[in-house]
């Protein structure tokens, strides 16, 4: 097994210099909240996850959840360490004081959920949902719901999950067939769910599920669909777990990866209606989830740095201690003075400090909007909105590379499950698909994204990458960084147009123009953390070492990342083409 | 009762030792610190002591310069009711850290001071014996169990081929030993209250205390690197190597 740890100096340096969350602070008058505390917070994180998650996370892949009549046992040592994880109070991070959280900032909960991530992404996915039937319920559950859901998912005392997608209805939500009744002052639910994560477990003493459901009087489409509130177990009149409500597990699925969190089929209502509390009003289910839809996805991607700095860590270590062939002088070497055993570290390096600076740099950004006057709120909401597919796409997908290059860095050995780095590729593969695919994420940027508003907040940021193209031409010594960036723009410039000009091929071109604004927003946030490096340096304030490796990983990903723009607006200029040329049959041409 | 623990600012253990250039010390530049394991240990004694209504406050006290408050506000975090930082950016040795701890246990009036056996990054194990001589407290080094039965203690000592308990008057010094009890980590709730509790800077100056330097430190060397080995022939050229090279038969 790998050793982890926290890459605490490069959180705290995104944190402190490229965020600059203590001016943030300091202007809203948050009391207490500070990098400080940040950093203390993160440091107990880091404890937690090495001493307890670590090691799990191989026992999960090696021993995963299995069910027992309708009943899931998790893997063992998990229920331990969740009992220890709500014990220190963590699912009660950034939820509201109101009932029982601590009120912190997102940013924090990223930085805190990539550590868990890094550590064992299948455990993390529990807590995880947990924050989403939080939200779910806290935005948009009435009084009653709140008071008896509310205070005991924020503890971690129950855990959350949310059901979706069935059999018939995947990407398209429209499709769900779980039906919902009103009888006798009860909402009744009925139907079959998949993919539920965390669907059931032992490790709780109830777990609440949210359901989307569809009723009787409902409209066709995804305008009809309705969210609910089932409990494992109704509630007694004290508010205790009593009698078991009428839903079970009815399956688990054997998946590639992540085998530690379980993955249900759920079935609701088999003998006369799971009871469940209508969460807002009838009808707007769907727009109560999608409001969670950003956190979800960002999520996602943060999930996808977790692992990725997990295996850059694990090739790390092992390009430092294996030996193999000798220099011209006959000494032998370890790999890592292969060049190119260098260069795939320095992908895993450079790839994995852009990817935290986007998703540090979009969390921060709730924190902005929540501390933001009613008008700036809605500005701000637009630009989470458009970060979101880049956060969620670009990041996983980079993952699925960078993984890989981890894999390849063991050679041989890493292809060998003992070896360990073999479960992240595994894990990682599931994140360009669940919380939408690379699909919906790159159709969602091109279309509600950029078509939508006539690319108005794609200009936005336009503007903000040329002010830093403008503040980087002031250190002339750094020109490489200001011309490669203006290069990235440009691309991106001329790949908006050409989207406006042809929405008709959106779908053709969206895989291309998503990676295009990743490798932009990534090139773009590390010419300012070089510019933030490099002010620190002029200060003598800060690690000279770790500064300088900034200034040379942030060179390196505009030399071998930053450039695939070049690639991207190619592709996109092709537009639709060849994509759909064929015809369905001449697609099976080579064999009927 | 009141129970006065030390914490002390050191290199993490997980981070590996980088002498200086110059031999003069270990590189602490940018590195990694944390509280010394052996002063976790102290500080959950002491509040399990407050748990099980044995004490009724647990102060936590380090010296040395500003950042020292950091490890301070962990103590606070896992439960200590205030801190005390005595601040001075001068390197201290085990004897004048013994006496500027004399004169907070002589301002506090401690029914207890609990300290770890030694530090991680000198190793020097003298602190607590120096206070207890300076105090003329009875002293419990390296202890695996304190039982506190109104005016006596109990400790149990981690000796030399097995376990020793001795009964010691009330107020007492303790040293932990490793196995003393494994320290809780601080939970969030606590982490946010420790802002708030109250952590009182002091001087040397204030406490009156003279430093001297007893000691100097001449050259810092780190452990020669491991050799690579080789294969012997037979048992005579093993024995020969053994006598002749390494000179340990």
């Amino acid at each position: 097994m790998s050793n982890y740890q926290h890459p605490y100096k490069e959180a705290n340096f995104v944190i402190r210099h490229l965020l600059h969350f203590d001016q943030f602070c300091e202007a809203y008058s948050w009391d207490e909240i500070n990098s400080d505390l940040t950093a203390v917070v993160l440091a107990e994180a880091e404890k937690f996850a090495v001493n307890y998650l670590l090691e799990l996370n191989r026992q999960g892949d090696l021993q995963a959840a299995y069910l027992q009549g309708d009943k899931v046992f998790e893997t063992p040592g998990f229920a331990r360490a969740y009992q220890q994880f709500i014990a220190q109070g963590w699912p009660s991070l950034s939820a509201t004081e109101a009932y029982g959280g601590q009120g912190l900032p997102n940013l924090l909960s990223v930085a805190c959920n990539e550590i868990w991530q890094s550590t064992n992404l299948a455990f993390s996915l529990c807590p995880l949902l947990g924050q989403g039937a939080i939200t779910a319920i806290a935005e948009h559950g009435s009084e009653a719901l709140k008071q008896q859901f509310l205070a005991k998912l924020i503890s971690g005392e129950w855990t959350g999950t949310m059901n979706l997608t069935e059999a018939g209805a995947g990407s398209d939500l429209a499709a769900i067939n779980t039906r919902a009744e009103y009888i006798d002052g009860e909402y009744k639910i009925s139907g079959q769910k998949i993919f539920i994560t965390w669907g059931d477990h032992q490790m709780t003493d109830n777990i609440i599920h949210l359901v989307l459901a569809r009723l009787p009087d409902a409209p066709v489409g995804v305008k009809g669909i309705s969210l609910f509130v089932v409990p494992k177990f109704l509630l007694d009149a004290q508010g205790n777990p009593a009698a078991e409500n009428d839903l079970r597990c009815l399956s688990l699925e054997h998946k590639m990866g992540i085998h530690g969190s379980p993955t249900c089929v759920m079935s609701y209502g088999d003998k006369d209606g799971a009871i469940g509390y209508l969460v807002g009003e009838k009808h707007h289910g769907l727009g109560y989830m999608f409001s969670m839809m950003n956190h979800a996805r960002q999520g996602v991607g943060v999930q996808g740095l977790g692992i990725s700095e997990r295996a850059y860590q694990a090739a790390l270590e092992y390009a430092g201690g294996r030996v193999q062939g000798r220099d011209k002088a006959g000494n032998s070497m370890r790999i890592i003075e292969f060049a190119d055993v260098r260069r795939m570290l320095m992908m895993m390096k450079s790839g994995t400090e852009a990817m935290r600076a986007l998703c540090y740099y979009a969390g921060f950004k709730a924190d902005q909007k929540a501390a933001a006057t009613e008008q700036q709120k809605s500005a701000i909401q637009a630009q989470i909105s458009f970060l979101t597919p880049i956060v969620k796409g670009w990041c996983t997908e980079l993952t699925q590379e960078l993984v890989s290059l981890a894999m390849q860095v063991y050679g041989g050995a890493g292809y060998i499950e003992e070896a360990g780095v073999a479960q992240h590729v595994r894990d990682a593969r599931i994140l360009t698909i669940y919380e939408g695919t690379t699909g919906i994420q790159a159709l969602d940027l091109t279309h509600r994204k950029t078509l939508f508003d006539k690319a108005l907040q794609a200009r936005q940021i336009f503007k903000e990458i040329q002010q830093t193209i403008d503040d980087l031409a002031v250190l002339d010594q750094r020109c490489y960084l200001s011309r490669a960036l203006t290069d990235a723009l440009n691309d991106a410039q001329e790949a908006v147009t050409w989207l406006l000009e042809n929405p008709d091929q959106g779908g053709s071109v969206a895989a291309n123009y998503l990676q295009l604004w990743g490798y932009l927003m990534g090139g773009w946030l590390m010419a300012k953390s070089h510019l933030a490096a490099w002010q620190q340096l002029q200060l003598d304030a800060g690690d000279s070492d770790y500064l300088n490796a900034k200034l040379v990983t942030c060179k390196f990903y505009t030399q071998h990342f930053l450039v695939r723009t070049q690639a991207c607006l190619a592709s996109i200029r092709a537009g639709s083409d060849a994509i759909m040329a064929l015809s369905e049959q001449q697609f099976f041409s080579h064999v009927n | 009762m009141k129970v006065l623990v030390t914490v002390k600012r050191v290199i993490d253990y997980n981070v590996k030792v980088r002498v200086k250039a110059d031999n003069s010390g270990v590189d602490l530049n940018n590195v990694k610190m944390a509280m010394n394991p052996f002063c976790e240990i102290a500080v959950e004694e002491a509040i399990r002591l407050k748990e099980a209504g044995v004490a009724t406050e647990v102060v936590a006290v380090s010296l040395g310069p500003k950042a020292c408050q950091e490890q301070l506000r962990t103590a606070l975090a896992l439960g200590a009711d205030r801190a005390i930082h005595v601040e001075t950016e001068q390197e201290l040795e085990s004897l004048n850290v013994a006496k500027l701890l004399a004169k907070i246990v002589e301002i506090e009036q401690p029914g207890m001071v609990i300290l770890g056996k030694q530090s991680i990054d000198t190793d020097n194990n003298q602190t607590g014996q120096m206070l207890a001589a300076l105090t003329g407290m009875p002293q419990g080094t390296f202890a695996s169990k304190i039982v506190i039965n109104d005016d006596k203690a109990l400790v149990t000592r981690e000796v030399d081929g097995g376990l020793q308990t001795i009964e010691l008057n009330m107020p007492i010094i303790a040293t932990t030993d490793l196995r003393l009890n494994e320290p809780r980590y601080a939970s969030l709730p606590n982490i946010m209250k420790a802002k708030r509790k109250p952590l009182a800077v002091k001087t040397v100056e204030e406490l009156g205390v003279t430093l001297k330097e007893h000691s100097k430190i001449v050259s810092v060397n780190a452990p020669a690197e491991r050799q690579a080995g080789i294969k012997v022939a037979d048992v005579a050229e093993l024995v020969d190597k053994l006598k002749n090279e390494a000179k340990v038969i």
